[in-house]
């Protein structure tokens, strides 16, 4: 029996709440808690999936060979692609670039979908719309650190996706 | 131009772009988990995870109805067993069964025993109270409200309790006439 699928949309539906409910409800003033609370909800996940994917696979030698790791198998699990560039400046620091990432390819946010209040004004909700869109990317980011971390690499993540729809995933490795 | 024809469930979710169950169940969990330290009150964690569903159920209506082609249901009894055969299977990648009617058609169950929400997962004892899957009901709810059903949806039997499969109860209160045509904004 194949892997068991669902369908795209329920995670990006999930997701809609999930940094929804975080950033407009919880913590609406607080967006740096909002963000550290869908980082650690992206932790979780990593943690896991790296735990599933690592089951049968061979200690890593080094820091490059667990990263390669996450661009390639970790990364295939997740949006059925690999991580299309791999820069390092053998420091400690890792540049991962997807040249189109899924979550943002789906995930840009019209007006229409974030409107739950009648009353707002066209440019809050633009300006949320785009909050909203880089809180997402905290998730991945959570991922990214969780995976990692449970293959003992202590890390910090940050994503720029100012080449929208490509992203970077910026590692640095805690010394 | 000739009506399209309703697709199964099984045509839908095999013609649609899927993803890994594993990352959207450990994804629900990581929620889940979080939203208990959060908001501490299994209670207030079941109402959110119901809000969320709800807030799901009414965007997702328009997929549904879009992918599956399905028209309009002649009534409830129809509208539960399109749930249970084409909604569940085209989202999720199971099937329901619609069971236990009431004489008046208005209320009936829907028995999940397979549901890709629940993979993997064991609830602690401090957890008691809690109904995991509770996105669900929202969802339903949330979606039927859009096609002017008011429901009210509770669970009745929780394989994470106990029980021998997934019930939802499902509960018709009110059809909402609707109203055409349809009211411009300005």
């Amino acid at each position: 029996m194949g892997k068991r699928e669902v369908v795209e949309s329920c995670m990006d539906n999930l997701m809609i709440e999930m940094v929804s409910a975080y950033c407009n409800q919880f913590y609406a003033t607080k967006p740096e808690l909002a963000a550290r609370r869908i980082e650690a909800i992206g932790y979780h996940v990593g943690h896991q999936l790296s735990e599933r994917y690592t089951m049968e696979h061979p200690r890593f030698s080094d820091h490059l060979e667990a990263i390669k790791f996450i661009c390639k198998d970790f990364w295939s699990e997740l949006f059925k692609k690999q991580i299309d560039n791999l820069k390092t400046n053998h420091r400690g620091t890792f540049v991962l670039q997807d040249n189109r990432f899924r979550w943002l390819t789906r995930m840009s946010i019209s007006p229409t979908n974030t409107d739950l209040s009648q009353d707002s004004s066209i440019t809050t909700i633009e300006n949320k719309a785009l909050q909203a869109t880089s809180m997402y990317l905290y998730f991945p980011c959570g991922i990214i650190r969780g995976a990692l971390s449970n293959l003992g690499i202590a890390c910090a993540v940050s994503a720029d996706m100012s080449n929208h729809p490509a992203c970077s995933f910026v590692v640095r490795v805690k010394a | 131009m000739a009506p399209v024809a309703p697709r199964s469930g099984d045509a839908v979710f095999a013609n649609i772009e899927r993803v890994n169950a594993e990352l959207f169940t450990l994804t629900y969990g990581a929620i889940v988990r979080q939203l208990l330290t959060d908001l501490e009150e299994v209670e207030e964690v079941n109402k959110q995870l119901d809000q969320m569903g709800y807030n799901i159920g009414i965007r997702l209506i328009d997929e549904f109805l879009a992918k599956s082609n399905i028209s309009r249901c002649v009534d409830f009894k129809e509208t539960a067993e399109v749930i249970a055969k084409v909604g569940f299977k085209m989202f999720l990648g199971v099937s329901a069964s619609v069971t236990n009617w009431e004489a008046d058609g208005t209320c009936c169950s829907l028995v999940l025993e397979d549901n890709p929400l629940v993979d993997f997962v064991e609830l602690p004892d401090t957890c008691q109270g809690l109904y995991y899957c509770n996105i669900l009901s929202g969802v339903i709810r949330g979606a039927l409200e859009m096609v002017s059903m008011k429901t009210e949806v509770t669970w009745v039997r929780d394989m994470l309790r106990g029980d021998d499969a997934y019930e939802l109860r499902v509960k018709l209160l009110k059809q909402v006439p609707e109203e055409y045509p349809y009211k411009d904004d300005e």
